[in-house]
């Protein structure tokens, strides 16, 4: 087969995952876990094979991108968009991540969701899981395969759907497991965040349309120098409204709010969608337009220091957090800072570099921490199969939280597999040499330096924290004595769970030679697609910095938390060196009290005003019942009721009665009971008709 | 001789009994008056008949003659029968009593 003719392949990465999600649909109900898990995973990895051909070719040829016109999808005037296909080698890297993590997600979701405790053998939940994640896996390929912005804006909504859908799977209940709305109002959080992200996604969208008259990607950029030198403020305003829906979706500042609350999807959905692949779809679209924004420095500033305050504001609130996956919640939000920071520095390349590592190891500590919960929930079954003495087991209803830290310690020696792969994830994540995180942030840490030296230091304090906090996981986690019953009844998880970790975990030590100081693979991969982009040097004494500062932050770690593992019950000795410091990191800085006091409780009182008294008073009261129903009212029994109906037709009605009563009543007289008078009026009869016959 | 009298006395005796008849219908209370007057009714009828038959040389009106005086003996036998059944009921054969059909 010709490379040509494998491009012509590419609408089967969207049309794979949608077969698959049609199959367990609609045949589901009659096929096993077993199958329901098996077919989603063969329809993602499916598109993960198609997608390495595509890169085959793209490698195999010259490299350029290709589109492929797959259908018309609106025409009106002069306003022309077709769903076009654009396949390069910036797509390519995108869907070989989304299919690739995505297709390892759905093997382990096959083990977790069945030993989910919330799970409670319920076949259609199980089902619907695999339907979403599919539809997420197709929708992440409309996103990162369409040619046009606004291809690219179905798939960005088509993915935060799926985030909603997911996030509130357990829609019902909490994250323990107990009745209540929380999952789902953290999915509508999730939805609103991104809502006003998508805002300002569409503002730039429209601004686009209106100053280019045109879409997609080729469009736009040829148009955007000749734009940008006879109206430089629109490309600003496109790239700064462009950036709102990034916040959004990449849970950048001030939007970030809605991922830590995200964690209440199940950890496959965690790893997937707020991990490795949907938030960094802000740091894609930013890569994409790097046309528009190299045009406008005040833009990349902005979006350089966006990504650097974010890096190391969620950071420092990782540190004071007690959920296993709401630190690594946090750590993602820290993480997409870095990689938003490199992309708005101009360091395109080294912002995919740490999209794609950054994708590998964090889906691995997410799964990992999946992993660790389910092995806590295994604890805690035995244990309330033991106390409850065989007679009713599981009636013990003791709220245990499987995702606090607190009850964790000493999960390595119940845990093997996990705890060391959970640590290659950890050590990953803190840069160090030469795992995949090392180089993929110390090729931002090293760009920054050079370019931008605020966010250079904003970031190494970030990577400071980022090691630091990984650190204390670790000890917490897997060190020291179980400080919960359940802790030390912890089992391992079973193969069809710990094998995708362990492939995982093998990714997360050689990711890095995808763009190795030197070779700089990915560089001149990505070159083909990104005008400009240069091989960064690699820098010692940036590399050097941030490997002791990672050192430095692992051994403070090992002081507070290793050396003296946490007690049952016992306070985080953070608290006592940090004091206030650390209760604005495990308060959040309050983030969500002020937005709570300043946004949200406004959006409270106005729409209790606009439904008390626009609506309830004056709409419904007032316009409703007494304009509209008064009148109708009175419409009806005064003029309808009395002077139509009673007055008149009955009037009519009763008069006919009446006249025929009365002329009836005169009649009467005529029937007077005597015979004789009948018999004169017989005789009249007669003589009347008689005379008249014969004198007519 | 009998050819001698004109057609028209004969009428007007048949007219004269008619009316003697309907005016006894209309006065009178007692039924077996008015039955009577009712006979005398008929038979100036019968007269007309007759005369007509004879002016005319026809024999229809003597055969119809035959026919109401069959009907009118077939009328009283009923028509007594109704006065036996309403002196039984009323005791009293006035006609004017019989008034229970009055509107």
């Amino acid at each position: 087969m010709t490379s040509s003719g494998l491009f012509s392949l590419v609408p089967l990465i969207v049309l794979l995952p949608v077969l698959g999600l049609l199959i367990n649909l609609i045949f589901g109900g009659r096929m096993s876990e077993k199958a329901i898990g098996v077919v989603a995973s063969a329809a993602s990895g499916l598109a993960f094979i198609v997608a390495a051909m595509l890169g085959y070719s793209l490698w195999a040829g010259s490299g350029e991108a290709v589109v492929v016109r797959f259908a018309d999808w609106i025409h009106i005037g002069d306003l022309n968009v077709a769903w076009n296909f654009r396949v390069d080698t910036l797509s390519v890297l995108m869907m070989l991540v989304v299919s690739g993590v995505g297709t390892l997600i759905h093997i382990y979701a096959i083990g977790y969701m069945h030993e989910d405790v919330r799970f409670k053998n319920d076949i259609g939940r199980y089902r619907r899981f695999f339907v979403f994640l599919n539809l997420f896996i197709a929708m992440m390929m409309i996103l990162v395969s369409g040619d046009s912005y606004l291809m690219l804006f179905v798939g960005w909504e088509g993915v935060g759907l799926c985030s909603f859908l997911l996030i509130g799977f357990w829609y019902e209940m909490d994250t323990l497991g107990q009745p209540s709305w929380a999952n789902s109002d953290a999915a509508k959080k999730a939805m609103i965040a991104n809502r006003i992200g998508d805002f300002g996604f569409l503002l730039a969208a429209f601004t686009m349309f209106w100053w280019f008259k045109d879409l997609s990607f080729g469009g736009v950029f040829s148009q955007a120098v000749h734009i940008a030198s006879i109206a430089p403020g629109v490309i600003l305003f496109i790239t700064i409204f462009l950036l709102i829906g990034v916040a959004g979706k990449s849970a950048q500042l001030p939007l970030y709010v809605w991922l830590p609350d995200a964690m209440a999807g199940p950890t496959p959905v965690s790893a997937l969608i707020h991990a490795a692949t949907m938030v960094t779809a802000g740091v894609y679209l930013v890569a994409r337009s790097a046309p528009l924004y190299t045009l406008v420095p005040q833009a990349q500033t902005t979006v350089a220091l966006v990504g650097g305050i974010t890096a190391l504001f969620a950071a420092t609130i990782a540190v004071g957090q007690y959920d296993i996956k709401k630190v690594l919640a946090y750590s993602t939000i820290s993480q997409l800072g870095f990689m938003v920071a490199a992309v708005g520095m101009g360091a395109f390349v080294a912002g995919m570099f740490h999209l794609v590592t950054h994708a590998f190891f964090k889906a691995l500590l997410f799964l990992s921490a999946g992993s660790v919960i389910l092995g806590m929930e295994r604890g805690h079954h035995h244990l309330a199969h033991q106390k409850g003495h065989g007679e009713h087991p599981g009636e013990i209803q003791e709220v245990f939280d499987p995702g606090d830290m607190r009850n964790m310690g000493g999960l390595r020696k119940q845990m093997p597999v996990t705890f060391w792969v959970y640590l290659i994830g950890a050590l990953t994540l803190a840069g160090i040499v030469p795992l995949a995180g090392f180089w993929s942030k110390d090729e931002i840490l090293a760009d920054a330096f050079q370019k931008f030296p605020a966010v250079f230091w904003m970031l190494l304090v970030a990577a400071f924290f980022t090691a630091f906090y990984m650190g204390r996981q670790v000890w917490m986690v897997f060190f020291g004595q179980p400080r919960h019953e359940a802790a030390a009844r912890a089992e391992e998880s079973k193969p069809v769970i710990t094998v995708p970790l362990m492939i995982l975990a093998v990714l997360a030590v050689l990711g890095g030679t995808l763009n190795l100081p030197g070779l700089h693979g990915l560089t001149n991969w990505l070159g083909h697609t990104i005008a400009g982009v240069e091989a960064s040097q690699f820098n010692f004494f940036v590399a050097g910095l941030s490997t002791l500062l990672a050192l430095v932050a692992i051994g403070l770690s090992w002081v507070l938390y290793g050396r003296q593992p946490l007690a049952a019950g016992q306070k985080d000795p953070l608290k006592k060196l940090l004091g206030p410091v650390f209760t604005v990191f495990e308060r959040r800085y309050w983030v969500d009290e002020f937005y709570w006091a300043v946004f949200i409780n406004r959006y409270v009182d106005i729409a209790r005003f606009l439904a008390d008294v626009i609506d309830g008073r004056f709409w419904h009261d007032f316009i409703h019942e007494k304009v509209i129903a008064g009148t109708y009212n009175w419409i009806s029994r005064v003029v309808l009721d009395l002077r139509v109906d009673r007055q008149f037709i009955d009037a009519i009605a009763n008069g006919l009665g009446e006249l025929t009563k009365r002329i009836s009543a005169s009649l009467r007289r005529l029937q007077n009971g005597f015979v004789r008078s009948y018999a004169l009026a017989v005789l009249a009869g007669v003589v009347i008709i008689l005379g008249y016959l014969i004198l007519k | 001789m009998v050819d001698t009298i004109p057609l028209s006395w004969y009428l007007a005796i048949s007219a004269a009994l008619f009316t003697m008849g309907a005016l006894g219908v209309l006065i009178r209370r007692n039924p077996l008056i008015i039955f009577m007057s009712i006979e005398l009714m008929l038979n100036s009828a019968n007269l007309a008949f007759v005369a007509f038959a004879r002016s005319f040389n026809v024999l229809t009106g003597q055969i119809f003659v035959f026919f109401v005086m069959t009907v009118a003996a077939a009328e009283v036998a009923v028509g007594l029968a109704l006065i036996v059944i309403i002196f039984r009921n009323k005791h009293s054969i006035d006609v004017d009593l019989m008034n229970s059909l009055k509107g």
